[in-house]
């Protein structure tokens, strides 16, 4: 036999979005429906995903094309757990610009799926078809509002500038296939010759390629704009669930088959890593608008992720496990606070909307604070962990130089996170938003700022959770 | 000691916040509102003297120690307390009410916000005092700046955005390299429990950078020259609770550092820099005296006193003389006693007179006597007034400063002389002369409240001053095991 059981939730999901598909072209106005089935079937796909964990150690399947291991299972958790969310809450913003319709849950679920075969790929054709499913699906959902010109446009630059991306990744793929013989991750590392410099040349299309879906500097171009010009709930969908999986590919590709030519990678991945930290950080000072602002600060957040794997031992991607975690926690906090500024089914989405938040209402400003200066990296809150942790793996193989490059650029972020506190505390107050919110708007805004406010009272649970994760 | 009594000081404001979180404010209850703060600052006041009466003070090992795992295999949740910190926890603890009790006539809109960050900070600045692990100590140290960033931010004056600014980018790029410096010795030695990192020493040829990594976050704090700048900003912008808050507390937790830290972990590279922070502190005593002394306005004229002085107490902690470091402690104290009380004082006639220029007051001796003496003991005590705290402190130090160098100590007993310059100018032009303006005639004298926390203030500092005994008694031994400590390690390289 296959051994299909272990991919029993990629099968389901996929036979799920075929049902939902059916469903919605022959049942008039379901989509109300069809977004509630599909957050089910995202909770059910997590939970048979977890399950599965406690018991496999690592298989292999189909011509050791697929891995099935504790890293992929737990990206793959997170990732559905991310959607779920988004799907979740994003469904009162959908209705008040008119465009809660079936689709939208469809595409993020097929997306889903494409993330879970990248997560799960051990061979650069499964990983490359998992990417192409995910991107065709996230282009649709960028242009999702497609009566508004910016999400157009959106949708458009993303599509252009990511197919672009993606032929650069293909032709790195046929480098290494070309040299090596095999795109298998396992033979690619039994046939390494380090003394060609063509495969060197594959490595660094590979890496451009995922920076590129990452939005890591100097490959940043495309997220401002695409963030800005998306729906916010699809903005929200962005900023998280595809980093994950584009992070865990990462992980992969420079551990399992190059990690021998690690003298050759490292110092890309510190360039990156440098280059995004400290972009980000002093691209957004200069920023008005939240959803922009928040771009910038994802290219920064991604840039300590990679400070983790630059480190190339096992420590170092563990953080950066934790610091994806982390991070996309503090991300659904902030966008809920974001999906909840709005007043008479208009949507603001500047700083300046903020002004005088917390004379208005105090308790979403509070949870607002606390997201901000967690995505500062102020103790005591979860952002400072997650920091600490890179921060101690980077230290530990003596690279200093990232390291004081890296807390310097906190300091410069802090600067603007400060200024949205800035703008709710210190400012005048303006009008009230509206308070009817969904209730798992309000419930994803309690539960992840309290996750940010009493993580250093269990610190180690995470750190239990992803000290299983042995790639090396 | 099964009773987790240095816990239950940190939990205990915190729990008080919670409490003032769910407690609706609106006019009628803000009494409420202030009397749950207090109840809970001064249990927690109460409860720090009881570790006084119950800590001994014959030996120089850490008591009360408590020691949790926190993150599996790397950190641990450690306290403890000794000589030298448990001044600063009651300190603390004492100030803290007296803020709260403060705020009746300067905090007009969201107090009950306002209590909660005070009392937060109350929790991280004891947690500080008492960590006996570097990270812990970190995490206490930088999650001081949230409330104070908002406290400045959304009580202060005209200019407290830039202040708030200010003061947290200041202090958050003293600290990130002091992170990186911690990281490093959990590198090195495996561990960041400083009883053990004590006991076993780090490789001398760390120690420079870890040194430097340290002072830069210490030097920030302290504030030494010439990265004072912060303070004179955050001083005239925070409202007065926040004032004290940040002189009587906030700034000794560097002193404490220093102590701990610096001459604690890395005695050979403190023996190393010792030459750099004699120049700074006299630099800095003699420099902002003289700033001080050209200043129009009362809080930043106390801003600047309050950098010189620190200047003596980071001067008299390198001389590494029992007296040079006993002398920083009860400085450390004493400033904050009398710093809390002038910034109280300025507080007074600014809630009055919505005025904190020196020139717009005048001749107002003979209208409020009351606060006319007691801004005169305070006055005194600043410049350093045998029979004041402030005596002791000065006095010790200079006398530590003479054993170790006399040059330093002749230049750094000039900036006393300045010192009382400025003090008693200021004290002249405000209180004495002719009555610059009819409208000072109206102003009330000191109220129930006022004379009360001026005159708690005035009790200590002139108990000290007759009878620094309990003081000296209690940081005695732990300094001279930290001196013996120091030169061993000098000695053996």
């Amino acid at each position: 036999m296959l051994n299909l059981e272990f991919i029993f939730p990629e099968i389901f999901l996929s036979l799920s979005i075929m049902f939902l598909l059916i469903l919605g072209v022959f049942k008039k106005d379901s989509s109300k429906l069809i977004q509630n089935i599909s957050s089910i079937v995202l909770l059910i796909t997590a939970v048979i995903t977890f399950n599965e964990t406690i018991a496999i150690e690592e298989i292999l399947l189909f011509n050791e094309s697929i891995i099935i291991d504790y890293l992929s299972s737990f990206m793959k958790i997170i990732t559905l757990l991310g959607a779920f969310l988004v799907l979740i809450i994003s469904s009162n913003y959908l209705r008040s610009f008119k465009i809660l319709k079936i689709e939208y849950p469809i595409l993020i679920l097929s997306s889903v799926l494409g993330m879970m075969i990248m997560i799960s790929s051990n061979d650069l054709i499964v990983f490359y078809m998992g990417l192409e499913l995910q991107s065709l699906a996230l282009y649709v959902l960028a242009t999702f509002n497609r009566d508004l010109l910016k999400s157009s446009e959106a949708g458009l630059k993303y599509f252009v500038l990511s197919a672009l991306s993606s032929g650069l990744l293909l032709y790195g793929c046929s480098l290494i296939y070309g040299f090596t013989g095999s795109t298998n991750f396992n033979i690619i590392a039994s046939q390494l010759n380090s003394n060609e410099y063509a495969l060197t040349f594959g490595i660094v299309f590979i890496l451009v390629g995922l920076a590129f879906k990452i939005s890591a500097v100097p490959f940043h171009m495309w997220a401002p704009d695409v963030y800005e010009g998306s729906p916010t709930s699809v903005t929200l969908f962005f900023t998280i669930v595809p980093k994950i999986a584009a992070l865990t590919v990462f992980i992969r590709f420079l551990y399992v088959p190059f990690l021998n030519l690690i003298d050759q990678w490292q110092i890309i991945i510190v360039f990156l890593s440098i280059a995004s930290m400290l972009f980000g950080a002093i691209a957004a000072i200069g920023q008005t608008n939240l959803k922009r602002l928040v771009a910038y600060s994802s290219i920064s957040h991604v840039g300590y992720a990679l400070a983790g794997l630059a480190t190339g031992s096992n420590q170092g991607i563990q953080s950066s496990v934790i610091y994806i975690t982390i991070y996309i926690v503090m991300n659904l906090g902030l966008f809920s606070c974001l999906l909840m500024m709005k007043r008479n089914n208009e949507y603001y989405e500047d700083i300046e909307d903020l002004s005088g938040l917390s004379k208005n209402h105090p308790l979403l400003s509070l949870s607002l604070l606390v997201i901000l200066f967690s995505l500062a990296g102020i103790p005591p809150l979860a952002g400072f962990f997650a920091k600490f942790y890179i921060f101690k793996s980077v230290i530990e193989q003596s690279m200093y130089f990232l390291a004081i490059v890296g807390l310097l650029s906190t300091v410069v972020a802090a600067f603007y996170y400060l200024r949205i506190i800035k703008t709710m505390y210190f400012d005048k107050e303006k009008e009230k938003f509206d308070t009817d919110h969904n209730i798992w708007l309000k419930f994803s805004l309690t539960a992840s700022t309290l996750l940010i406010l009493i993580y250093f009272i269990f610190p180690s649970q995470l750190i239990e959770a992803v000290s299983r994760i042995n790639i090396i | 000691m099964n009773f987790p009594i240095l816990s239950s000081l940190i939990l205990l404001p915190s729990i008080g916040a919670l409490f003032l979180f769910f407690t609706k404010s609106n006019k009628e209850n803000n009494i409420t509102v202030k009397y749950v703060a207090l109840f809970t600052s001064l249990v927690n006041f109460f409860l720090s003297i009881y570790l006084w009466i119950l800590f001994d003070q014959t030996t120089s090992e850490f008591q009360f120690v408590e020691d949790r795992i926190w993150i599996d295999g790397l950190i641990n949740y450690k306290v403890g307390i000794d000589g030298i910190s448990i001044l600063f926890i009651i300190l603390t603890t004492f100030i803290t009410p007296l803020c709260i009790i403060s705020v009746n006539n300067s905090i007009k809109n969201r107090l009950s916000e306002f209590l909660i960050a005070v009392l937060i900070m109350e929790s991280f600045m004891i947690g500080v005092f008492c960590s006996l692990d570097l990270v812990v100590f970190y995490l206490f140290f930088e999650a001081g700046l949230i409330p104070m960033f908002l406290i400045i931010g959304i009580w202060g004056g005209a200019r407290r955005v830039y202040s708030a600014f200010k003061f947290f980018l200041y202090t958050l790029l003293g600290s990130v390299l002091m992170l990186v410096a911690i990281i490093s010795i959990y590198w090195i030695t495996g561990t960041t429990d400083f009883i053990q990192l004590y006991k076993f020493g780090i490789d001398e040829k760390y120690q420079n950078l870890l040194w430097l990594a340290f002072f830069s976050s210490f030097a920030v704090k302290t504030p030494m020259w010439p990265v004072h700048t912060w303070l004179p900003d955050a001083h005239v912008e925070a409202p007065t609770a926040g004032s004290v808050l940040l002189a009587a507390i906030l700034l000794k937790m560097a002193g404490y550092g220093f102590i701990r830290f610096s001459l604690g972990l890395f005695p050979i590279a403190s023996e190393i820099f010792t030459p750099l922070i004699y120049t700074l502190s006299v630099i800095a005593i003699i420099f902002t005296s003289f700033i001080a002394l050209m200043q129009e306005d009362m809080k930043k004229l106390i801003a600047y006193s309050s950098v010189a002085h620190m200047g003596f107490v980071t001067l008299g902690i390198f001389t590494i003389q029992q007296q040079g470091i006993e002398g920083s402690i009860i400085q450390m104290i004493s400033h904050g006693l009398v710093s809390a009380a002038l910034f109280l004082c300025v507080g007074v006639i600014y809630d009055r007179m919505h005025s904190r220029l020196i020139n717009s007051y005048g001749g107002i001796v003979s209208i409020i006597p009351k606060y006319s003496v007691l801004f005169m003991l305070f006055t005194l005590a600043a410049l350093g007034l045998p029979g004041t705290s402030g005596f002791i402190g000065e006095f010790l130090i200079l006398m530590g400063a003479f054993k170790d160098n006399f040059l330093v100590a002749v230049i750094a007993s000039l900036g006393v002389i300045i010192g009382a310059a400025y003090m008693l100018w200021l004290y002249k032009r405000v209180v004495f002369g002719k009555l610059v303006n009819l409208e000072l005639k109206e102003m009330a004298d000191l109220n129930k409240s006022e004379l009360f926390i001026l005159i708690c203030l005035a009790i200590p500092t002139l108990f000290f001053g007759f009878y620094p005994d309990p003081l000296i008694k209690t940081i005695e031994i732990s300094i001279s095991d930290l001196i013996n400590v120091y030169n061993m390690n000098i000695i053996n390289n």
